[in-house]
């Protein structure tokens, strides 16, 4: 238990410590919400869809998870470089016990995260339909932020250097983003909302979104077991992957 | 009694045989060195040995313990100093220190009464609030050396520890792992490529060369059985004068940056 706590109590310290870390990756989501938000939130209205930033938030702090998880367990890469995952394998620890220490620790920095984010679009002028179901709305984010903290932790097991990084994200992470009704509505889409069933980020913004915004397209229960089933297999494989890591 | 025990170990990658069937032992409380040219199976030895790699075929055992089958109890018998750092630049010395006690599971009173006392004697006590990005190349490696005994490992394995340390320090870390050596009886099995300190402190000396081990025995043993007068001679003679190819460390990779999945 303390060696997970002490890997989880590393990734919180990283964190806080890189400022420009934190304030460059809540850039991107502001200026999506600023963005997108005014921009489209005429035409939605005019569309007969209601408020757009309402809609939209819960897609925002979507893409702040998933960044920030997918870098956070992709991060392994960077102790295989410089060397810091070395002295993590020697020690006598089972390799299930660091990677969920990691997991967790990242999964932790990703919600918050998002919830910086909630509540940074406060000032933009959402408003979420029910206060008190703003601490469920975190634990969802802690749900998804594990899921894709397991996903990069998975893959950087793979990954032998950060060349494949840029890939990763033209080719994973913004396709899931894009794909996952975080800026659109699903329903009436067609074909992309086919696809977007496949994207475990749709379930996490749905979630987010019928607690937040009252808005829904495949029901919380659905997604709440979506989310909870992908992240258990992502757990198992990404710690399978992780068991395999030779240096 | 043999505290490390290597029997008929083989290590390949495809069609490359790293380590050709070696067979060695070290004795409890030997200063041990393992010499080779680059690319030699040196850190391959070692890694196998330390469990971050398993062997194609071949027994280890570490105080009586398999690699293979109880590495867990392997890891918590030594310690070791990598031949690139392996610190989190992002933590102070302390928080290294305390990081890799938890990990070893040593308990919270113990773990600052000994942090401390390493700290001192590594003389990095007063820096031990300073990130190690601060550090330079000698105190991360003292750093290294500290955070390795925290545990009171049995056996220390060091892979080319003075590589880029000033004659005074390297003096120093000598001096200490001897005496750590004499006091509390640590087994040191370390690599070099500075052979008149292998001659000065090894008590046994392995060269290994093509994965396979050329030459074994003290210092004067090797010299006689070459009929050199120095070690650096006897090395040169088992060895040859060619140049080796070096397979490119990972920042070499990390900076060509040419492979993107990892290597099989």
């Amino acid at each position: 238990m303390q060696t997970i706590y002490i890997l989880w109590l590393r990734q919180l310290k990283r964190y806080f410590r890189s400022k420009s870390r934190i304030v460059g990756s809540l850039a991107q989501p502001l200026l999506f919400l600023l963005a997108l938000g005014f921009g489209f939130g005429p035409v939605f209205a005019k569309a007969g869809e209601g408020n757009y930033l309402q809609f939209l938030v819960p897609g925002i702090i979507g893409m702040s998870i998933i960044f920030t998880s997918i870098f956070s367990g992709m991060e392994i890469i960077w102790d295989r470089q410089f060397g810091f995952l070395k002295e993590t394998l020697v020690a006598p620890v089972p390799r299930f016990n660091i990677m969920i220490g990691r997991t967790l620790g990242g999964a932790t920095v990703a919600t918050m995260q998002g919830t910086i984010v909630l509540f940074l679009s406060m000032i933009a002028g959402f408003r979420p339909v029910n206060w008190f179901l703003v601490p469920m709305a975190i634990l969802v984010m802690l749900l998804s932020a594990l899921l894709f903290t397991a996903l990069g932790t998975a893959i950087a097991s793979k990954l032998d250097d950060m060349q494949g990084f840029q890939l990763i994200i033209n080719f994973l992470v913004m396709p899931l983003f894009f794909l996952s009704g975080a800026i659109f509505p699903l329903s009436g889409a067609g074909a992309l909302g086919v696809v977007a069933r496949f994207d475990p980020l749709s379930y996490a913004i749905d979630a987010l979104r019928s607690i937040l915004s009252n808005i829904n397209n495949f029901g919380l229960g659905t997604d709440i077991i979506v989310l909870s089933s992908v992240t258990l297999i992502f757990l198992v494989v990404g710690s399978y992957f992780f068991s395999k890591v030779q240096i | 009694m043999s505290i490390i025990k290597v029997e008929n170990l083989i290590k390949k990658f495809g069609d490359f045989t790293a380590v050709n069937n070696i067979s060695f032992s070290v004795e409890k409380g030997e200063i041990f060195a393992f010499l080779g040219p680059n690319g030699a199976g040196k850190s391959t030895t070692i890694k196998i040995l330390t469990t971050l790699l398993s062997p194609t075929s071949g027994k280890l055992l570490l105080d009586e313990n398999d690699t293979q089958k109880n590495p867990n109890d392997v890891r918590h018998s030594f310690g070791i100093v990598f031949q690139d750092p392996s610190l989190d630049d992002e933590l102070t010395a302390y928080e290294n220190m305390d990081f890799h006690g938890v990990l070893y599971g040593i308990p919270k009173k113990l773990r600052r009464e000994r942090i401390e006392h390493l700290l001192n004697f590594v003389e990095l006590w007063d820096r031990r609030k300073s990130y190690v990005k601060e550090f330079s190349g000698g105190m991360k490696r003292r750093l290294e050396i500290a955070r390795g005994l925290l545990h009171h490992p049995k056996i220390l394995f060091l892979d080319e520890p003075t590589l880029g340390l000033d004659p005074q320090t390297r003096n120093h870390m000598w001096e200490y792992l001897r005496n750590l050596n004499k006091t509390e009886n640590i087994t040191v099995f370390f690599t070099t490529h500075y052979m008149e300190e292998a001659e000065r402190i090894a008590d046994r000396i392995a060269i290994i060369d093509h994965g396979v081990i050329v030459a074994l025995g003290t210092a004067e043993e090797l010299k006689k059985q070459t009929e050199t007068n120095s070690l650096e001679e006897a090395f040169l003679k088992l060895t040859g004068k060619n140049i080796r190819a070096d397979e490119a460390s990972t920042i070499d990779v990390l900076r060509n940056g040419r492979k993107m999945w990892a290597r099989k």
